[in-house]
């Protein structure tokens, strides 16, 4: 069966229409979150350190906070309440008696998971100019990176909550998983500073030490070929798992 | 059987399997167009299997089925744009109001504006939402929730509505407002096939059904047809398993006869004559029920295990 984006548009456009009746609640820990992170990391633990990359510590770690923004905003989506929609209300079951069909039901969620990336990572980047920590014109190509970071961890989050057996397993996707992600990153402090070369063959494996890689390339106008590996790291992955959550939410819709 | 139109839903020895439980079994099913078709059977007789056949969410394991002509698994947009499905579980947006839930579900079909609303307002009306129309579809009671679960599936005016269990758990004014709504569409033109539990709704409402178990078609008919091929008039009378060799002794082991615990059915074309016997020579003053007999008592008949005996 072929996708149709206006299928996965009207999946989309449901959960948009719910998040517009909260979305001014919703979306006001959006901009307090990286004031916090900026006034203690940025400032408090940056006080005590020169320079980090050639940098300020809070200029060192504003683009890689975007990342992590745009990661936390996808993986909300596609984890607890991709979760309920699946087996406590149904949703999925309602959607496929219409002329909707499991890809498009995939590809809308990932959407609106993209959506909301955009939305967190958006006011972490606006917060970020606020403070005059974006340099531009250059760091608006970290704008690009926020949607890409939010696809990655779409098809993550997707293809765990399509695999697990019960909704308690999400609370290791976070802390084993999310968790280490956004500490060891490069995000606090720069990976090949610290390891060795062996075990930074090995960190490569890091998906969100792709996005924090681009994002830092943008706010430091600083482009090299090299950048092309990281691109092709975040789309190939997600292609794959897009191809694998592809298979499983047919398993899972139907029988 | 034959019928002038063409089917809307046609099943040819269709089965389905789950690792090795059979679910449906080889199952012959036939609906003509513009009539209310009710699926019955006990609970995992293989109802819902059959209706996630025909809307394209379970595939048949072997067989054909066909809906508007159109082999569902080839064509399952195209089928399932002319379809409206109530699922046994109402999916609702408890977030949103009854008019919102309406637009959202709208979608789903492409509709666009001015349609869309045009269509969610006909509804609201058609339904009685209207009163509820901009609460939170959380506060709503169960009976307007179930009716937003059915409005929800009219949104694209389909012309096969198919309704699992409608009227589970709701009250008794709210199922006849419903049961006249159904009325309504089927005489608009719409093909309806429902699933209940309820032998009253399905004799009431439909045109023919079809009692199932075990994954198989028992019986299919008009429901007066099937409740005239089992007996006309039904006793029933309590009493053990003893006590019914002595009380019937003498009446024919014929006349077909069902015990459900320590309740015991009799289908008889005049039930005087056994009475008679009972009263005669057992001189029992038991309470003993006499009434026509109803779709229940076929229902039971066909899918109650019974020792001796068949129909």
């Amino acid at each position: 069966m072929s996708i149709s984006p206006s299928y996965a548009v009207a999946v989309w456009r449901r959960n948009a229409s719910m998040y517009r009746r909260t979305w001014k609640w919703n979306i006001l820990p959006n901009f307090f979150e990286p004031v916090f992170y900026l006034f203690s990391i940025g400032l408090g633990v940056g006080a005590y350190i020169s320079t980090m990359g050639g940098l300020s510590y809070i200029a060192f770690i504003a683009p890689g906070l975007v990342c992590v923004a745009a990661m936390n905003g996808a993986s909300f989506e596609v984890t607890y309440n991709i979760y309920v929609r699946l087996t406590f209300e149904k949703t999925y079951d309602a959607m496929l008696t219409t002329p909707i069909e499991p890809d498009d039901v995939l590809c809308g969620e990932i959407l609106w998971a993209m959506t909301r990336a955009c939305v967190y990572g958006g006011c972490f980047f606006i917060v970020l100019s606020l403070f005059g920590l974006t340099p531009l014109p250059s760091s608006l190509w970290a704008l690009l990176v926020i949607p890409v970071t939010g696809l990655l961890f779409a098809t993550i989050g997707m293809v765990f909550s399509l695999k697990i057996p019960n909704i308690d397993l999400f609370s290791f996707y976070f802390t084993l998983f999310l968790t280490p992600l956004f500490l060891f990153s490069d995000v606090f402090f720069p990976l090949k500073e610290r390891l060795s070369p062996g075990w930074l063959w090995v960190a490569e494996a890091l998906p969100l030490l792709h996005p924090v890689r681009l994002a830092r390339a943008s706010f430091n106008g600083e482009f090299s070929v090299m950048l092309l590996w990281d691109v092709a790291y975040v789309l190939g992955l997600a292609f794959l798992l897009f191809l694998w959550a592809r298979r499983s939410v047919r398993r899972r819709l139907t029988n | 059987m034959a019928f002038s139109a063409s089917p809307v839903v046609e099943l040819r020895s269709v089965s389905k399997k789950f690792a090795e439980r059979v679910a449906v079994d080889g199952l012959d099913l036939e609906i003509p167009p513009g009539i209310c078709f009710g699926l019955l059977g006990p609970n995992g007789a293989g109802k819902t299997t059959t209706l996630r056949m025909i809307y394209g969410t379970t595939r048949a394991t072997t067989g054909a089925i066909r809906v508007f002509g159109l082999d569902i698994s080839r064509n399952p947009r195209a089928v399932k744009s002319r379809l409206g499905v109530t699922l046994q579980q109402n999916v609702l947006i408890e977030a949103l109001s009854p008019r919102q839930n309406l637009l959202v579900f709208g979608r789903y079909h492409l509709l666009r504006e001015p349609e869309l609303s045009g269509r969610a307002e006909e509804l609201l009306d058609f339904l009685d939402l209207r009163s509820h129309a901009d609460v939170s579809t959380r506060e709503l009671s169960g009976g307007f929730q179930r009716r937003l679960a059915i409005a929800l599936s009219l949104m694209n005016r389909p012309d096969l509505l198919i309704l699992d269990e409608p009227t589970t758990g709701l009250d008794p004014a709210v199922r006849l407002a419903l049961w006249s709504r159904i009325r309504e569409l089927r005489s608009g033109g719409k093909t309806v096939l429902i699933t209940t539990h309820y032998m009253d709704e399905a004799q009431r409402l439909c045109d023919r059904v079809a009692i199932m178990a075990a994954g198989k078609v028992m019986r299919e008919g008009a429901p007066a047809d099937l409740i005239a091929a089992l007996a006309p008039e039904t006793v029933e009378l309590d009493c053990s398993v003893d006590e019914e060799a002595t009380l019937l002794d003498g009446v024919k082991p014929s006349v077909p006869r069902l015990r459900v615990g320590q309740r015991l059915m009799l289908y008889l074309v005049d039930s005087t004559r056994v009475i008679e016997h009972i009263r005669r020579d057992h001189g029992e003053r038991r309470p003993i029920v006499v009434r026509p007999t109803n779709l229940e008592d076929v229902f039971l008949w066909l899918t109650v295990p019974r020792s001796g005996g068949n129909a």
